[in-house]
Formats: structure tokens, sequence, C-alpha cells
């Protein structure tokens, strides 16, 4: 049963994926997305990850897609053209970036099947409690955790620098 | 999970949806002959005894209009977006527990669809995506009107998103678990948390009123400035799901603020769970009646107060109820560490 | 005079805007218990007040005749123009010469000005408090004379609505 879910989920996951980059109407796209991360946070329920799942509704599908949402409408950004000249010698940087997004992929592919090789998920099962989770989050990961946190206060003040210039 | 409980389950799914759709009935009518007997006015009453058949003759008269789709809508989005208002809508529900379990033949069934262990979470996530048929049905409407609806819908909810969520984590705090049982045994066993955190109600009741997008704060459909906001383009039965999926936002909002504040299905000064069957029948009277009080106050600051302006409804969002909230978790905070 | 400014000074208390918003609460709860104004249209009827100017009527002689004697007088005044009169000798010995064979008002075309009953020098018609009636066709919402004298023999008994709110059964003319 979990595994047929599990198949069907990273079938619908990958799915939504490839529309939000293949699709060419940025709306169609947000929504997209926001079915990709739903997908994605039942596999977190699968895993039995119950509190990552739901923080993955709640805070990436219902409040930074809104915000996504929000932008794309009021742009009102049209569907894009097909450029025509995607490959040209000048545009030499697409191709290096496209090596680096490879190599990325490549290297993550490694790592999740080197793991699967070696440990098999042991304590799976309460790992994303609230208490895990607030936890890991105080204790291993706090530096990284306040630096978040102080980077998004910058960000926050530098909003309201610019706005302000502006009115 | 055997046969016993998936059957259990299966009618407590049947009798939750079924109660809430025909209290969806009774509360367009409530608001209609509220708001008339408000307004020295008797409201329907010619429909059925008492006027009691008017919403489903109102039912009856949305699936007989036609279905008109302008021309310039985004087909696969304005078709898609009062879906999405309904389900998660209708799905919230699900965790509000509406009664002490009950004990038959052996089994123990919890009144409460389902029981995870992060009910809080869930019933805000839920809500945080039914923005989306509101932005959604606002955009693809392709007029100017809805798009601006739904533009205002989105910021309101992530606004008051915030104070709803601050006002609940005083009530984790003192409870310590974010599963509703927690929090309603740990009132019974105590007291409400109304009492002990009055602030945080406050809060909470403010945002709900914001977050089911009902008057005073129903800047999403204002009619004199935006017609009907997101839903102006809708008609038919496309309309009557939105107009479904608010009265059942309504009803489960009105569910969370008496778990969380109101004890949930504790009757005062009785132990429910002492008294077997009649024990049961209680607790869900007493949700019942709390519940709808709640129902009965949307209705009643409806048809009392005026709209804000949309300005006003920002800065009460972010400059008195997120700071209250704050302040309300700080006190928490200090109460519980002196007392340990 | 010199003009007195007010300004609303809010007390402390009133900073927080519950008292008042409860305040207001507990006014519509009050209404909620009050007397309704509500008025249950086809079993009680509203009762215009008197001087209404409703349905026409035509008034009769104690024995029966018609008064009017077909001056046109009403016709003439009639600033819509919708009273068409034909006159012809009158059938009966005493009396009046003249009488009308035909007394058409289109209800549609009348604004119940009331000018009709103004110049009428034999008070032969007059307007009603009769304000509901309806049909479904503009021919028969053309009154005629049988009708008009219709309308008289019912109004003459007192105001029809006070007698239909006391449980009179009281035949309304064009009611559908
Ligand atoms: S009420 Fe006025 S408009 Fe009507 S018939 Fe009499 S004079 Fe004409
Ligand atoms: S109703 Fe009066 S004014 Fe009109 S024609 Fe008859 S008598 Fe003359």
């Amino acid at each position: 049963m979990t595994t047929i879910l599990f198949y069907l989920f990273s079938a619908l996951l990958l799915g939504a994926a490839l529309f939000v980059v293949l699709n060419r109407n940025p709306i169609y796209s947000v929504v997209g997305l926001v079915f990709a991360f739903m997908n994605l946070a039942a596999m977190y329920f699968l895993l039995e990850a119950y509190f990552i799942g739901v923080l993955q509704v709640l805070v990436y599908a219902g409040a930074i897609m809104v915000l996504f949402l929000f932008v794309v409408m009021l742009l009102n950004v049209q569907p894009d053209r097909p450029h025509p000249g995607l490959i040209h010698p000048d545009r030499w940087w697409f191709g290096i970036m496209a090596l680096i997004f490879v190599s990325l992929f490549l290297l993550l592919i490694g790592q999740g099947v080197r793991a699967l090789l070696t440990s098999p998920a042991e304590d799976a099962a309460g790992m994303g409690s609230v208490a895990d989770v607030g936890e890991a989050l105080f204790t291993s990961f706090l530096l990284p955790f306040e630096i978040a946190s102080l980077l998004l206060t910058v960000a926050l003040i530098g909003t309201v620098f610019l706005a302000k210039k502006k009115v | 999970m055997d046969t016993f409980d998936l059957l259990a389950t299966i009618i407590k799914v049947v009798i939750v949806f079924v109660t809430i759709l025909v209290t969806i009935i009774i509360l367009g009518l409530a608001e209609r002959r509220v708001s008339g007997f408000m307004q020295y006015r008797l409201g329907p009453n010619r429909v059925g005894p008492w006027g009691l058949l008017q919403t489903v003759a109102d039912g009856i008269k949305f699936l007989f209009k036609e279905d008109i789709i302008p021309d310039n809508v985004n087909r696969p989005i304005y078709l898609l977006a009062p879906v999405i208002t309904m389900i998660p809508a209708f799905m919230t529900f699900a965790v509000i527990p509406f009664g002490v379990p009950l004990e038959i033949a052996g089994h123990t069934v919890k009144l409460q669809v389902a029981d995870i262990n992060i009910g809080l979470l869930y019933i805000l996530a839920l809500t945080s995506v039914g923005v989306y048929g509101l932005v959604l049905a606002g955009w693809s409407a392709g007029s100017k009107y809805p798009l601006l609806g739904g533009l205002r819908s989105s910021a309101q909810l992530i606004s008051y998103e915030l104070a709803m969520g601050l006002a609940i984590v005083g009530v984790i705090m003192v409870s310590g678990g974010l599963t509703f049982n927690e929090i309603i045994t740990h009132q019974q066993a105590t007291s409400w948390n109304f009492w002990k955190q009055p602030l945080a109600a406050l809060v909470f009741l403010v945002a709900m009123f914001a977050e089911t997008n009902r008057l005073p704060f129903d800047l999403t459909e204002a009619e004199q400035e935006l017609v009907g906001g997101y839903h102006t383009e809708y008609s038919s039965f496309k309309f009557l799901m939105f107009y479904m999926s608010e009265y059942a936002n309504v009803i489960t909002a009105s569910g969370f603020m008496v778990c969380l504040f109101f004890g949930g299905w504790d009757m005062p000064f009785i132990d429910e769970k002492a008294l077997g069957h009649w024990g049961v029948v209680l607790s869900v009277l007493a949700f019942v009646s709390k519940v709808g009080f709640f129902l009965f106050l949307y209705i009643w600051v409806r048809w009392t107060f005026p709209r804000f302006r949309y300005d006003q409804l920002m800065r009460l969002g972010w400059k008195v109820l997120l700071p209250l909230g704050l302040v309300n978790i700080f006190a928490v905070g200090l109460w519980m560490a002196l007392r340990a | 005079m010199a003009t007195v400014l007010r300004t609303y000074e809010p007390r402390f208390w009133d900073r927080f805007y519950i008292p008042a918003l409860l305040q207001g609460l507990f006014i519509t709860l009050g209404r909620i218990f009050k007397r309704k104004d509500t008025i249950q249209y086809p079993e009680s009827k509203h009762v215009p007040p008197e001087g209404y100017r409703g349905l026409h009527r035509l008034n009769r002689h104690e024995d029966g005749r018609i008064k009017c004697v077909a001056c046109e007088m009403c016709a003439t005044a009639c600033p819509a123009q919708c009273i068409s009169i034909e006159s012809s000798p009158a059938p009966w010995e005493e009396g009046e010469e003249r009488y009308p064979v035909k007394f058409e008002i289109d209800l549609l075309r009348c604004i119940y000005c009331g000018f009709c009953e103004i110049a009428c020098p034999k008070d032969a018609i007059d307007l009603t408090e009769i304000y509901d009636f309806s049909d479904y066709t503009r021919d028969s919402l053309v009154i005629d004379e049988d009708g008009l004298l219709k309308v008289g023999d019912i109004t003459q008994t007192g105001n029809v609505y006070q007698r239909h709110n006391r449980g009179e059964k009281v035949e309304l003319p064009l009611a559908r």
C-alpha cells in the first residue's frame, strides 16, 4: 500500500514539477508548484513525518506561494514567447550553468544512492515530530537557524527601506 | 485498523459531512431571519414551517440557474477555483472533536473523524490552502473587481493568519500538545483557556472573523466597491460552492474557537467520562450549543458592525493584533517560567 | 450666535473600543425581541391614508343610475389623456339627458393625479384607496364602465383594506 502510494505521489510530484518548468503561463506554473508541494507533503506523511509535511503545506504552499501568486498577478506577466536564439555562441554562460546544474544533480543522486546502500532507514518513525524538529533546530542547527533569521531580518529592513524611499 | 474501526470512521465521516451540510442550510436561513429581526422585519418565513425550506429552495434555484462563463475568463483556473475553495473548507472539520469517546461493544470510538497528532497545524495549513481558491477565482475572472477582491483576500488572510497563529501558540504552551484532545483535556482538568488567556481569545476571535471573510472584515467582497468581489463573475452552482465554503469555514472556525478557548465538549462541573453513554450525549450537546453560540455571534456581529476600510484592516492586523499576540505569548511564557 | 465646536474626547476605556462594540451588539440583540413592522401581505394589507389616490370608480345615484353625464370635463382635464368617453342620449325619462355608453380608463397610462376627480361637475368620478391590482396584458388593464361601476359598489361601504384586515372577504377588482 505505502509503496503504491509512494510511486503515485512521486509520479504526481515529478509531473507537477515538469509542468512548472515547461509551462509558459506563469500563473499555471505557480499552481503547478503548489500542487507539487502538496505531493511533497504527502510524501512526508508517508514517512510519518507529519509535522514536516504540514509545515510544508503551511509555509510553502500556504504562505510563500501565495506571495508568488500575488506578485505574478500584480505584474500580470504575459505568457512567454519562445526566444529565437536560445542556443547561440554569445550565450556561452547558458552552457556553464547547465553544466553546474547537471553536476549538482548527479551529486545529489549519488548521495541519495549511497545513503540508501549504506544505512537503511532505521529511526524514521518519530523523526519528524514537533519535539524532534524543535530540539534539532535549537541545538545542533542553532547557528544556521540564527543566521537564517538574521538574513530574513536584514531582507525585511531592506524592503522597508526601499519601499519607504518611493512613497 | 480492523473492520470495526473502518466502519466507524466511514460512519463518522458521513455524519460529520451531513451535519455540516444541514448546518449550512440552517445558517443560511438563520442569517436572513436574524438580520430581519434586527431590522424590525420578519425575514423569509413562507417556504415551509418558519421558512425552514427557504435555503433548500435557494439551492434548487442555484442549480437551475443558467451557468454563465464569461468570454474573458481563463477557463481551467476559473473552473478549478471553486473546487479549491470548497475542498479545504469541508476537510478542516475532520480534526475537531465533538464529544468524549464512545464505548461500543468493547471498542472505543473517538468522536472525531481523524485524531492526528498535529491537529491544530492541520487546520491552519488547510485554511491557508483555501486562499488559493479566492485568489485564483479573482484572477481568472478576467475583470478588475474580482482581481481586486482576490488580491485583498490574499493580503488579508496572510496578515491575519499570523495573528491567529500567535494566539494559538499561547494555548499550545499551556497545554503542551498540538492535538485537540490534549488541549481539551487540559482545559477540563484546570479551567477554560478563555479565563486564563482572554487576550489570546480576543485576538483569535478577531482573526477568526478576518480569516472567514465575514463582516466586519469582508473586504474581499465589499459590494459597494467591488460589486461582488472575487465571485462577481460566478453564477449558478459555482457561486453556490463559494457560498457553501464560506459557511463551512464559519462552522469550522467556530468549532476551532470552542476547542481552543471554551473547553470543546467540556460541560463545566460535570465529569463526562464518568457518566457512560449519557456523558457522551451531554458532551456532544455541550459542543453543539457552544458552536451554535459562535455561529450566532457571527451573524450577530455581521448585522451590527460596519465594514473596515482596507488600511484600517491592515493596521489592526499588523499594529494591534500582532503585538497583542506577542504580548500574550510573552506573558504566558513568563507565567510558566515563574511557576516552574 | 457663536458656533459651539464639539470635539470627541475618548476616555481611557473608549480607546479599546470594546465597550462601544459591546454596546452596539446589545442594541441589535435587543431589537430581535421587539415588535416587527412587517405586514404579511396577502393575509393582511397596508391601509393607505385618507386621500390616497388609487384605482378609479364611477358613482351612482340612489336609484342606481350612473351619475356621469358624459360631459368629458374629466377627459379634458386628464394630463395623461387616458380617459375615453362616448356620449349618448340617456334611456331614462327623468333626470340627466345624456350618459356615457362607453367610459374607459387606461390604467397603465394614468398617472393617478386625481385631476379627473376635481374636474367632474357631477361628483361622478373618484379615486379610491385600492392599490393592488395587476394583470398580465395591457388590454385587460383598460378598465371599462362596468368595471368602474363595480369598483364604486365595492368601495361604498368603507375602506376595503380595513375590511380585509378585519377578516371580511372583499372581492377586489383586477386582483391576481
Ligand atoms: S387620475 Fe389624472 S391621469 Fe388618471 S385619469 Fe384622472 S386625470 Fe387622468
Ligand atoms: S365623470 Fe364627471 S367629468 Fe367625466 S364625463 Fe362624467 S360627469 Fe363629466
